[in-house]
């Protein structure tokens, strides 16, 4: 009986493991849209990024809520405010679509995001508030029009 | 420069304040009152943030307070009174043998031995080291436990799906959350939003300084005309007093 | 002592099969309610910014209280050395971890990011009794699975009665914990009593036993096996003691407060003028959780039979739930007293009462945890041998 159960159970994972093999299309990438701009880089190389963007973030969000560092190096609204941008009908994909800069590879990976939930996926100067706006924002988006053009970092 | 700008804007002060009534004026002599911790040092307890209110000065039908936290946190009503988040709110009392009545702003009261920070599990609702009781929406649960703990009723739970945050509020469903004077203007050497709601409308009932520092404006104040907790019996040393209760 | 045997239910017939079959769509009815309450925000619920727990929390504490003293038999058969209860020990240990899982089901659910659960599990802060709960509920399951393992194995057999001790020192600590949920909180009138404690304690003993009887008689008839009036008999009496003991911490708890001046706006509140909590205390918690089933147990009158006692199980069940009611969401309802003396008004409801109906949702969470505890224990008494084949009276 036990025999018979697990020489089913080899069956059903062999026909699972060769069903890569069975489809001609494949899943399609990803399109990664690249922030455009003369010398306009990423916080870190590509490649870093790639692998432990995660572990920046984690990192970050302590110590900005913990410990009150906003250094913007590796602020979360900068990644935003960088990655996140209109494509050229001026729409901003949200964030539960596959355009979303962020959702493109999450989705593709199935690697689920949480961030989302609370920080809002696009930059605060795309986000109409019918005229009214915090101080604060209007600081900030003061602080990012002055500096647009200039590259990805700041200060 | 600052320096330089500040001191004549004191002077200045000085010669206009009024005689006798207690004056607060708060926003314009913060700028350099407040210690400017740069971006990238950690805050330290040498800080500790208080408010003090002055209820003699707080007018019954103002909500001044209310609705400048509520657009510096993008807090958008849903028409569900019971459930929306509020920060701060105008509360009513009427003494019951007397019949006097007076308003006042009630918020987080950033209790030295917060009982929120006690309860929460996994140590998600924390104080700052300079005094800011605050909510690590990251690791919240959203178990509500800390709601049932505050004496105050200070926090609110996200009942429905939040969308468009603004950038001094990160919140989002399922989480827990209240006033966080406004410790990402704080941070900036600014004054929380409500505060400087109040002194911009001229009514100087708030105020935001240092406890710490025995020279600050809210320190001299406290010395002079004291400030009571609310719910004092508790012990709990709240960061917010109230003159005129 | 006679040789006890053991064995599983045949479990073949229809009507078990219906009945787990019923259990799975309670089950079922209760994950759709999660799904809703949680893809849609708690706004779905009755519970607000006001009434912060509800009819989630009154079904999961009310069977993690009686999950503690579910295990009640089996302590008294290894720990209290009363060979008479022997028999009963091991479905005294399923029952505990099926209920204590029930609730916890219930609770896990209802959290706001219940995803986060192993944030949860990993980060601790050690100043919150919840946080010791966490450590305390996932223990238990470790500490009466051995035990049982250790009634039901034979080499294990002679560490049975340290592991029943353990058992038993771990579920006080536990019923302690949840019971200061509500002791250790400064804020609201109705909680702030070391007395919760051991009140809870006490009422652990009557739920759980009366779930214990329940389960018991029920899992008998449907097997056609014997249980015996020794048995049945036995459980009764202690049952009375039980209800009485409740009743009197009740007393205790609201005379206190009737004493202290600072209380008495929340002792009329529950006592007098709170209307649906009034009505659920003295209806629900005192007369039929307490009064009746101590009438019908202790009155020479009655007949004792085992559908009257089935009644008391049922109506001592009702005045559990009636007890959480109105000690969860009652001493929320009534005001913070923020400001003694004074009127107060605000937006954020300050200085009223607070009224709560329980959505559909909240109720179909909390029944499917019953339905969760029971389908443990109908499920786990066919797979391993728990229930003795006979519990007949010795002649």
């Amino acid at each position: 009986m036990i025999n018979r159960f697990l020489r089913i159970t080899f069956v059903l994972t062999g026909l699972v493991l060769l069903l890569p093999a069975t489809g001609s299309a494949e899943t399609p990438l990803p399109v990664i849209h690249e922030p455009e701009g003369e010398g306009v880089k990423c916080v870190e190389p590509e490649e870093v990024m790639r692998r432990d963007h995660m572990n920046f973030i984690l990192h970050q969000r302590d110590e900005t809520v913990h410990e009150g560092i906003r250094t913007s190096k590796y602020s979360f609204a900068e990644c935003i405010n960088c990655h996140v941008e209109p494509d050229d009908s001026g729409n901003i994909a949200d964030v539960d679509s596959k355009d979303h800069f962020c959702n493109g590879c999450h989705e593709y990976a199935a690697v689920t995001i949480d961030c989302f939930e609370c920080h809002a996926d696009r930059p605060q100067k795309f986000i109409d508030r019918g005229g009214k706006s915090a101080s604060l924002q209007e600081e900030m988006h003061q602080m990012l029009t002055a500096n647009e053009g200039t590259g990805g970092e700041l200060k | 420069m600052s320096d330089c700008v500040n001191q004549s804007r004191r002077s200045f002060l000085e010669k206009s304040a009024a005689v006798g009534a207690i004056t607060i004026a708060p926003g314009i002599l913060l700028h350099q009152v407040a210690n400017a911790k740069p971006d990238d040092q950690p805050v330290s307890d040498s800080v500790r943030w208080g408010m003090l209110i002055n209820t003699n000065n707080c007018e019954q039908g103002c909500t001044d307070c209310i609705d400048a936290c509520n657009t510096e946190h993008g807090l958008v009503g849903n028409n569900r009174p019971q459930s929306d988040t509020q920060y701060i709110r105008k509360v009513t009392l009427r003494d019951k043998m007397t019949g006097h009545e007076l308003s006042l702003p009630m918020m987080c009261q950033h209790c030295e031995t917060a009982p929120c920070v006690d309860v929460c599990p996994t140590g998600a609702s924390f104080k700052r080291k300079d005094g800011i009781a605050l909510v690590d929406k990251h690791i919240c649960i959203g178990c509500r436990y800390c709601m049932m703990a505050c004496p105050y009723k200070a926090r609110s739970f996200v009942h429905e799906e939040v969308k468009n945050q603004t950038l001094s509020a990160p919140r989002g469903k399922g989480t827990v959350e209240s006033c966080t004077m406004c410790v990402h203007r704080v941070d900036k050497d600014q004054i929380p939003a409500c505060v400087e709601a109040c002194s911009k409308g001229k009514h100087d009932a708030m105020m935001f300084g240092d406890l710490n520092d025995p020279n600050s404006e809210i320190s001299k104040e406290l010395e002079k005309h004291g400030g009571k907790q609310i719910r004092a019996d508790l012990q709990l040393n709240t960061a917010v007093r109230y003159q005129g209760l | 002592m006679k040789k006890i045997e053991y064995t599983a239910i045949k479990g073949n017939s229809l009507a078990y099969y219906g009945l787990l079959g019923g259990l799975g769509l309670v089950m079922l009815i209760g994950l759709l309610a999660v799904w809703h309450m949680e893809h849609n925000g708690h706004y779905v619920t009755g519970m607000t910014n006001q009434i912060v727990w509800g009819m989630p929390h009154v079904f999961a504490v009310f069977l993690i209280v009686a999950a503690s003293g579910a295990l009640n038999v089996a302590s008294i058969a290894s720990v209290f050395r009363k060979e008479d209860y022997e028999p009963l020990a091991r479905l005294s240990g399923l029952l505990a971890i099926a209920l204590l899982a029930g609730g916890l089901v219930v609770l896990l659910l209802d959290l706001g990011r219940p995803d986060r659960l192993i944030v949860a599990m990993t980060y601790y802060n050690f100043k919150s009794i919840f946080a010791w709960n966490i450590i305390l509920y996932t223990g238990f399951f470790a500490i009466v699975g051995i035990y049982i393992w250790f009634m039901m194995d034979h080499s294990m057999y002679r560490f049975k009665k340290q592991a029943g001790l353990a058992a038993f020192v771990w579920r006080l600590i536990l019923t302690t914990g949840t019971g200061s949920i509500f002791g250790f909180l400064v804020a609201r009138s109705a909680y702030d009593a070391a007395l919760m404690a051991p009140m809870f304690i006490i009422m652990s003993f009557s739920f759980g036993l009366a779930i214990f009887i329940l389960v018991l008689m029920a899992s008998y008839n449907w097997t056609g096996r014997e249980l015996g009036d020794e048995v049945v008999s036995r459980l009764r009496n202690l049952l009375g003691v039980f209800v009485a003991a409740v009743l009197y911490f009740v007393i205790v708890y609201h005379l206190t407060n009737l004493y202290i001046t600072e209380h008495h706006g929340v002792e009329k509140f529950i006592l007098l003028e709170g209307g649906q909590f009034t009505r659920v205390f003295w209806i629900g918690q005192i007369i039929l959780g307490g009064l009746v089933p101590l009438a019908l147990i202790y009155a020479p009158g009655v007949r004792n039979c085992r559908k009257t006692l089935a009644v008391i199980c049922t109506l001592i069940i009702i005045g559990g739930l009636s007890t959480m009611y109105t000690i969860i969401i009652g001493g929320q309802a009534y005001p913070l007293e923020m400001f003694p003396g004074y009127e107060v008004s605000s937006t954020f409801f300050d200085g009223v009462v607070n009224d709560y109906t329980p959505s559909i949702y909240e109720i179909a969470l909390g029944v499917g945890g019953v339905a969760v505890s029971l389908v443990i224990v109908a499920f786990v008494i066919k797979v391993l041998p728990f229930l003795p084949s006979s519990l007949a009276d010795n002649k």
